[in-house]
């Protein structure tokens, strides 16, 4: 394959911002000045080729020191990759993050998804569509988008600011909650967020209420020092991995079993029998994952462990990498949670200066390290196959199963993935053993659960409730609705979850439990709707966030989001009733065809929580 | 210890059954090739021998008990016991679904025959979404001599992207761009293909399936409703070019190569071949000019 490049030379700054990921480029052939072997070899090949999982980090790159991508950047980390720039291009087109046309330095992401809506974002926008024009224009060296959840529901409304430029320069940071003025100032040039004070223990306490007795995920969270390796230890941090490594793999995995621990990313599979189908891969070597791309609206959960006990997150990785011959792990947490990136990548540095990662982990003379990933904008990413795609350095598209990624996943290996308060589990569960475990929650749910409350409760946060616990019971927890409100519905499990009544209220919180309603779980949002939400409104957000966010392979999801969209917008904004309820039945056959058809999980759950609206709530009712 | 060395896995004898009937199929078959032994027709629109399997297009979906959603028949293989529909209600509602949702947004009119068929046979209404449903509709885009890619036409079935890339050509002059509904067949930045690394091989051309891409020759004729099929005869030949021996169909009317294609089942060319096979034939005709 030849790299035909034909859009003129990179900048200075784009050449510095690829060579700061890569390394200075070594021949000709790589885009840099010509040496004596220039002429009689070609250089690149498969140690070339082996570097195109770093396309991502070379776009993230570019994107953070010169503010988008240029045709002549992206051709020079073609060169220095060896990859087709028709393909980087699809690649880049992808994500959200990546700009291909030039922007301003300063942008603003409000976020117009359904806890910011209840907490006011539509107000907001409206303010700045005033003032600075419709969401993607630029002015005056800045500009405002709308975004969909950043999972800082916790703290509605939300918005996200970039400061794009060199090394040094490019700074990202939040106004949570954001105010009119607040973004206003922002965006005429104003104070920068200042972040760190913000994450103080009691901050983040305050942030993050507890729950019930049962605190356990959360122990750590808000009362250890989450940058402190010394803090962790003196907690009892690694404990559970020095135990894991006394019992051998086969133990871990045998407690894992007892636990009936069920996988926290959304489709609640065994993590025991996952383990174990990995250690037992004839094929080497295994990979590790975990899934940290937690953008499912009204789920932060993850962001709150990672932010506030990232030690916990690496500890419980090697114990899977030592549980399942993995050497390798990779940790992909989306674009969109800075802190909690720093916070992790500042954990991995100091576990692997004090010998918890690293050629001989703990001394056991096993070896495994961890390399912190970086999301780019796209929910479709933490499907899992889809997630192995990105680091591959590919566009975010599921890969149709089988091959199941115990068998074949990243890099076509046998890969474990696990979300990450799944692997946070794991602590206790070696710590204290399956069984006993298995003796806490509900005979098929064991254990605890973070629930991420949001909308319209008096305290939204994380809480951690043993399975089981009736919605009401969290509800209440959350210190309830508004004075002089009525409950209109809950949102569970976020935009691929489905609607919830007042009637069902005491459904307990179990992955049985809310499936004997035609529920879920899902990721754990409880988005809570009082009488003053925009039901409609929170609708046609959630068309939009799939269409949007549809990675655009298979017909049923890619022509049917975009459909779904347009009736449900002919009925609701365009109040369209001549054919009302013919509108009503093609909504629910592309409902069936995305559910029946779609390669994955966004296509098959992208009309769930539209058609429960419908037959639940009786929204499309006249 | 060093590992035994397998020469061949001896394939096995699977039963599964489809719509009721027990069929023997070869292990490592698709459900598609065990459907086709029942001489059931299955519709196919991302599917080619030539390609791997990419299974988008979701035309082919089966339901198989045990299984939650329906399962693509052109890339899931027989597994021992499988029970498999090919015409429950679920099956005929996904596949009607499919086709009026790509019919309803792209240009589907030059497809096949059997497409056409299979939209009757599904029941297909694509107009049922109503006249303000979006397409794909664009300009075409006419920048070079050689060929047109109308993507108007494109129903986004990966094929061009395979043949010019690992599948074929190796050449990997476009790819898939963007996202979602905006998801879309393209260069870099959009380039036209003088600028791109196109060589012009017409692979990409021989494995679409809708008539986006297009010869020029074909698409001129079209302009000028010149274009008759009924009027075209096909001579098998090979390539004179090179030695490899590629064969050629030549594609005539009113005594003027029109198109040149080359067979998928030819052993030499799986249906591919280089520019000059493809597009070389203007000195055959240059009648008298020198
Ligand atoms: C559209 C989509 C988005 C998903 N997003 C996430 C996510 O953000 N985080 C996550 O852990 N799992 C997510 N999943 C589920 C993963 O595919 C996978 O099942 C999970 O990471 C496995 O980990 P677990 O067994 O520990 O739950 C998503 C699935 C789909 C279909
Ligand atoms: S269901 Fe949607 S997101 Fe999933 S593969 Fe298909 S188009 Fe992509
Ligand atoms: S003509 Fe050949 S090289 Fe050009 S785009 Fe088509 S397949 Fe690729
Ligand atoms: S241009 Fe043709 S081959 Fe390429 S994706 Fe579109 S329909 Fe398929
Ligand atoms: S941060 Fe706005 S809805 Fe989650
Ligand atoms: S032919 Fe099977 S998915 Fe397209």
């Amino acid at each position: 394959m030849d790299i035909r490049t034909t859009g003129g030379p990179p900048t200075a700054a784009e050449i510095a911002a690829v060579d700061a990921v890569l390394g200075p480029p070594e021949s000709l052939w790589e885009g840099g000045t010509r040496v004596a072997a220039d002429d009689h070899l070609a250089r690149g090949g498969r140690a070339v080729r082996s570097k195109r999982d770093l396309l991502l980090p070379v776009l993230h790159g570019l994107q953070d020191e010169v503010g988008w991508i240029s045709r002549g950047g992206l051709e020079y980390a073609c060169r220095r990759l060896n990859v087709p720039p028709a393909e980087a291009y699809g690649v880049a087109s992808f994500y959200d993050r990546f700009a291909l046309d030039e922007q301003p330095g300063l942008s603003v992401a409000v976020c117009d998804d359904v806890a910011c809506k209840c907490a006011g974002a539509d107000d907001l926008c409206r303010e700045l569509e005033a003032r600075f024009g419709p969401a993607g224009s630029a002015r005056e060296g800045a500009v405002w988008h709308r975004s969909p959840c950043l999972g800082l529901c916790d703290r509605a409304p939300a918005a996200r600011v970039e400061r794009t430029g060199p090394s040094g320069h490019h700074a990202e940071g939040r106004l949570a909650p954001a105010s009119t003025d607040g973004v206003i100032a922002l965006l005429g040039g104003g104070v920068w967020p200042v972040e760190g004070e913000a994450y103080s223990p009691p901050a983040l306490r305050a942030t993050s209420p507890r729950g019930g007795e049962e605190i356990k995920l959360l122990r750590r969270v808000g009362h250890v020092d989450p940058q402190s390796i010394d803090a962790y230890r003196a907690a009892g941090g690694f404990a559970a991995l020095r135990r894991a490594l006394e019992l051998g793999p086969e133990a871990v995995i045998r407690e894992l079993t007892d636990a009936k621990l069920l996988g926290r990313g959304g489709a609640a599979f065994l993590t025991g029998r996952k383990w174990d189908a990995v250690a037992r891969a004839p094929v080497r070597p295994h990979h590790l994952v975990c899934n940290a791309d937690e953008s499912e609206p009204g789920t932060f959960k993850d962001r709150v462990l990672m932010e506030g006990d990232p030690f916990a997150i690496i500890e419980a990785m090697t114990i899977a990498a030592v549980a399942t011959g993995c050497e390798r792990g990779y940790l992909y947490v989306r674009t969109e949670y800075p802190l909690a990136r720093h916070r992790i990548e500042n954990a991995v540095r100091l576990a692997r200066e004090h010998g918890y990662l690293g050629d001989d982990v703990a001394g056991s003379g096993l070896r495994f390290d961890i390399e912190v990933r970086r999301g780019a904008g796209a929910y479709i990413c933490g499907e899992e196959t889809a997630l192995f795609n990105s680091i591959e350095g590919k566009r975010g598209e599921p890969r149709n199963k089988p091959p199941f990624p115990v068998q074949a996943g990243l890099f076509g290996k046998p890969t474990l993935v696990n979300n990450v308060e799944t692997l946070v589990n794991v602590l206790d569960i070696v710590s204290e053993g399956g069984a006993a475990f298995a003796a806490t929650g509900t005979p098929d749910s064991t254990g605890t659960r973070l629930f991420c409350l949001s909308g319209h409760v008096q305290r939204a946060g994380v809480y951690e409730v043993l399975m089981g616990t009736t919605l009401r019971a969290l509800i209440d927890m959350a210190g309830g609705l508004r004075e002089g409100r009525s409950l209109r519905a809950v949102l569970l499990g976020g935009a691929a979850g489905s609607f919830v009544t007042e009637a069902q209220l005491d459904v307990p919180l179990s992955f049985e439990g809310t499936r004997a309603i035609g529920a879920t779980l899902g990721s754990g949002a409880v988005m809570v709707l009082d009488d003053s939400a925009d039901l409609e409104g929170i609708l046609l957000r959630i068309a939009r966030f799939f269409r949007h966010e549809s990675c655009g392979q298979c017909v049923p999801c890619r022509v049917g989001t975009k459909r779904q969209e347009e009736i449900l917008n002919r009925l609701l904004v365009d109040r369209q009733t001549s054919n009302r309820d013919g509108d009503v039945a093609l909504l629910a056959d592309i409902a069936q065809a995305m559910r029946d058809a779609s390669i994955c999980g966004l296509g098959q759950t992208a009309a769930s929580a539209i058609q429960s609206a419908v037959i639940q709530l009786k929204v499309l009712n006249v | 210890m060093s590992s035994p060395v397998f020469v061949g896995v001896p394939r096995r004898m699977l039963q599964v059954s489809i719509d009721g009937h027990d069929v023997q199929v070869m292990e490592g078959m698709t459900i598609l090739d065990a459907c086709g032994r029942l001489g059931i027709d299955t519709p196919t629109l991302c599917n080619l021998e030539t390609l791997t399997p990419v299974n988008v297009c979701r035309v082919c979906v089966v339901e198989v008990e045990g299984s939650r959603v329906l399962v693509p028949a052109c890339s899931r293989k027989v597994e021992p016991g499988m029970k498999i529909q090919t015409d429950s209600e679920r099956v005929r509602h996904s596949r009607r679904l499919v086709l009026e949702l790509l019919g309803s947004s792209v240009d589907m009119s030059l497809c096949a025959p059997e497409v056409h068929g299979w939209m009757s046979r599904y029941g297909a209404q694509p107009q049922r979404f109503g006249p303000g449903a979006a397409t794909v509709a664009q300009p075409v885009k006419v920048d070079n001599d050689l060929y047109v890619r109308d993507y108007s036409r494109c129903i986004l079935c990966y094929k061009c992207v395979e043949a010019c890339g690992v599948d074929a050509q190796n050449t990997f002059a476009i790819g898939v761009a963007g996202r979602g509904f905006e998801a879309h067949i393209s260069t870099e930045f959009t380039v036209g293909l003088p600028e791109s690394a196109c060589v012009y091989c017409g692979n990409c051309i021989g494995v679409c399936p809708t008539g986006a891409l297009m010869f020029k020759s074909e698409h001129d004729m079209r302009q000028a409703d010149t274009w008759d099929e009924n009027k075209q005869h096909v001579t098998e030949t090979v390539c004179p070019y090179c030695g490899v021996g590629c064969m050629l169909e030549l594609h005539v009317q009113d005594n003027s190569i029109v198109k040149v294609t080359s067979p998928l089942d030819h052993s030499v060319t799986s249906g591919h071949l280089c520019v000059k096979g493809r597009f070389g034939f203007q000195f055959v005709q240059r009648r008298g000019s020198g």
